[in-house]
């Protein structure tokens, strides 16, 4: 901040001499103020960690790691395991990033780069306005009007024409793992998107000249200079689509079914980790139970943690390769 | 640099301002309720069946009594931890009360109360085109088995035979079934496993169960809506819900061999013309009363017997006198169940043993 003053009017820089000893006073309480929040946030975290881990002590106690690899969810009998809530959750948010990624790069490229000038701004607009819409409404029309649909005609025509393969096999009934992905994409795709754009427009716009100088075409001067240089902020984009996508519950507790099966078929009614919590912690009793939950919880965070460190990774896998490469 | 301090210090004023404010209301706030130290609050929480009564009641009661009562539809697990740990005058739960629950209430707190309110019944609803309402005749054996999957087909033998006149599809059976854990499935699994000992040992009767059925919507209207979606589906949803909505729902065959469509009345009948215990701990599934619909149960408020507020205690015990009395009009057009006879005498019992210092509060 030092390096503005000189830029600075000087009847502006005197007044800043004269309430000099006030403001180094603002800026001590500011950088305690600042200071305490900061590790607020941190020490929320972690007595949150350490209250579902004492909540989900009898669940852990019991089960260990059988209840990673468990198919069982038996509230009467009091066995419980998380295997099919971990595979429908990472099987719907990759069915979800596998149709919102290149809708999303596409759109993004598309209003950064190709669209006339008037309409990049509304389209923007209207796209991130799609992330406003509350989850459970997104949920109520995938329920009533999605869903009929992707059960006659896409459903049925899958089955009766690719039906020999286990991804499309099993009755439609509209409701399933399909339903879950294609509601995960509608929600993420407004994130991806606005992430992308902002990354592509940052990109600086001597790199676009000095490519099409060099006699590329405009598909070349997006997929070699434009792309490749804001790499990092689309994994980026892609990280927080994926992130919304695990945690997602409402929407998807409405669409996915709610079956705790373990289903090769896309057509299959499952369960995702969000989904299962939301659907029996209100009615849930007994320590076992109420624990196996809260584990469920502590196995979402965690694969949200794994998921996250990996993007670290690779963007800063992407950003070290590019500075030395160049 | 210059812009992004202007609006750093802009943010820090307004929390500033935010804080200042907020300290400065926090004051005032408390004096109202200083000045009005008579009046008194009932605080409740638990089952959400019975919510949209409940409100019409409170409400009702505040205009005449001036008592106000909160209650906060959490759910029937929610209630009894809530009673539980005494945070609640009383909890309310669609489900009776676990031995373990009532144990741990008792260790604290002393004897619990379960006092009936009102009772609601499943409606089981089907999607089965050209078969109206009422049409389709269900036993609750083969209701158990379809939600066994061990009747697959519309065309099963075991269901012609009990619907002579009907032309039944050669389709595949839909179960659906309430994911959330509910009063609703916490009734449903009660009467199943009541005619079904395979039910019994295999699912067993819970407010979530391992259901092997094939979809599970999220509430009533989760339920109702996959049954309405999906050609030859079957789902079971609370009587006011689908009555509300026009569902198509089946005739069940009950306990005296009568085939029952479910209502109001057939509902009520079915704690009418029954011993009932003394604790009303009971769940009126396949009720003996010919008249009666067989999947029925009652909805209750926990109160503890011994009161620790003298004057919250003397309000609870006149709010519920109310209620299973007068409170009763309000019932029917909200399309719950009546308390029948010997029920209402049985809650007025209950409600009369509640104390204050080894005191009964009220007196007959």
């Amino acid at each position: 901040m030092n390096q503005c003053k000189p830029d600075r009017p000087a009847a502006e820089v005197a007044g800043d001499i004269v309430s000099a000893a006030r403001a180094r006073i603002g800026d001590a309480i500011f950088t305690r103020l600042t200071l305490f929040f900061s590790i607020l946030m941190v020490t929320i975290l972690i007595a949150l960690l350490i209250v579902l881990g004492i909540d989900a002590w009898p669940a852990i106690q019991k089960f260990g790691l059988s209840f990673i690899t468990s198919v069982e969810w038996d509230p009467v009998n009091e066995v419980f395991g998380a295997l099919p809530a971990i595979y429908g959750t990472l099987l719907s948010s990759a069915i979800g990033l596998i149709i919102a990624v290149p809708i999303s790069l596409g759109s993004a490229i598309f209003l950064s780069e190709l669209a006339p000038q008037w309409m990049r701004r509304p389209c923007s607009f209207l796209i991130e306005m799609l992330a406003a819409i509350p989850s459970v409404i997104i949920g109520l029309w995938g329920l009533y009007v999605m869903v009929p649909f992707i059960r006659n005609p896409i459903e049925i025509w899958l089955g009766s024409n690719l039906g020999f393969l286990p991804l499309f096999s099993g009755p439609p009934f509209g409701v399933g793992f399909l339903s879950a992905g294609i509601i995960l994409a509608i929600m993420v795709i407004p994130i991806i998107t606005a992430v992308s754009r902002e990354a592509i427009v940052a990109v600086p716009l001597t790199q676009r000249e000095a490519m099409l100088a060099l006699g590329a075409t405009r598909w070349e001067m997006i997929a070699r200079a434009v792309l490749p240089y804001c790499r990092s902020g689309l994994v980026g984009g892609v990280v927080l689509g994926l992130g919304r996508a695990l945690g997602e519950t409402m929407a998807v507790t409405m669409v996915i079914g709610n079956a705790y099966t373990l289903s090769p078929s896309l057509f299959s009614p499952g369960a995702t980790i969000a989904s299962k919590v939301a659907s029996e912690f209100n009615e849930a009793s007994g320590d076992l139970y109420i624990g196996s939950l809260i584990e469920l919880a502590l196995v979402l965070f965690a694969i949200t943690l794994l998921v996250n460190i990996i993007a670290r990774l690779l963007v800063w896998r992407t950003v070290s390769v590019r500075s030395t490469g160049e | 640099m210059r812009r992004i301090n202007n609006w750093i210090s802009g943010i820090a004023m307004a929390i500033l301002t935010a804080a200042v404010v907020f300290a400065g209301c926090a004051a005032p706030s408390g004096s109202p309720a200083t000045t009005q130290a008579k009046s008194i609050n009932l605080n409740g929480a638990g089952a959400t069946f019975p919510a949209p009564l409940y409100t019409k009641w409170f409400d009702e009661y505040n205009k005449l009594t001036g008592v106000k009562v909160n209650y906060q539809p959490i759910g029937s697990g929610g209630g009894i931890s809530q009673i539980i740990e005494g945070t609640v005058d009383f909890g309310a739960t669609d489900g009776i009360m676990t031995d373990a629950e009532i144990a741990k209430a008792e260790s604290k707190n002393g004897p619990i109360l379960h006092i009936p309110t009102t009772s609601g019944s499943v409606a089981v609803i089907y999607n089965l085109s050209g078969i109206g309402s009422g049409q389709l005749k269900l036993t609750g054996d083969v209701l158990a088995n379809i939600y066994l999957k061990k009747i697959n087909k519309w065309n099963d033998p075991a269901i012609t035979a009990i619907n002579p006149g009907l032309k039944l599809p050669d389709a595949a059976i839909a179960a659906v079934f309430r994911s959330d854990g509910s009063g609703t499935t916490y009734i449903f699994t009660n009467y199943l496993c009541k005619v079904s000992p395979e039910f019994k040992s295999g699912i067993g009767n819970a407010k979530s169960v391992k259901w092997p059925g094939d979809i599970g919507g999220q509430g009533n209207a989760g339920v109702a809506g996959q049954v309405q979606q999906i050609p030859n589906s079957i789902g079971y949803v609370e009587l006011a819900y689908a009555e509300q909505n026009k569902l198509a729902w089946a005739s069940l065959k009950n306990a005296a061999g009568n085939f029952v469509e479910p209502s109001l009345t057939a509902t009520t009948k079915a704690a009418e013309g029954i011993t009932l215990p003394d604790d009303m701990k009971v769940m009126l599934t396949d009720s003996a009363n010919p008249e009666a619909y067989p999947i029925v149960g009652f909805t209750w408020i926990l109160v503890y017997v011994n009161q620790k507020d003298k004057d919250k205690g003397e309000a609870l015990a006149k709010m519920l006198w109310w209620a299973i009395h007068d409170g009763q009009k309000y019932t029917e057009p909200l399309t719950y169940a009546n308390l029948a006879g010997s029920t209402v005498t049985k809650a007025e019992n209950a409600i009369l043993s509640i104390k204050y210092q080894e005191q009964p509060i009220i007196t007959r």
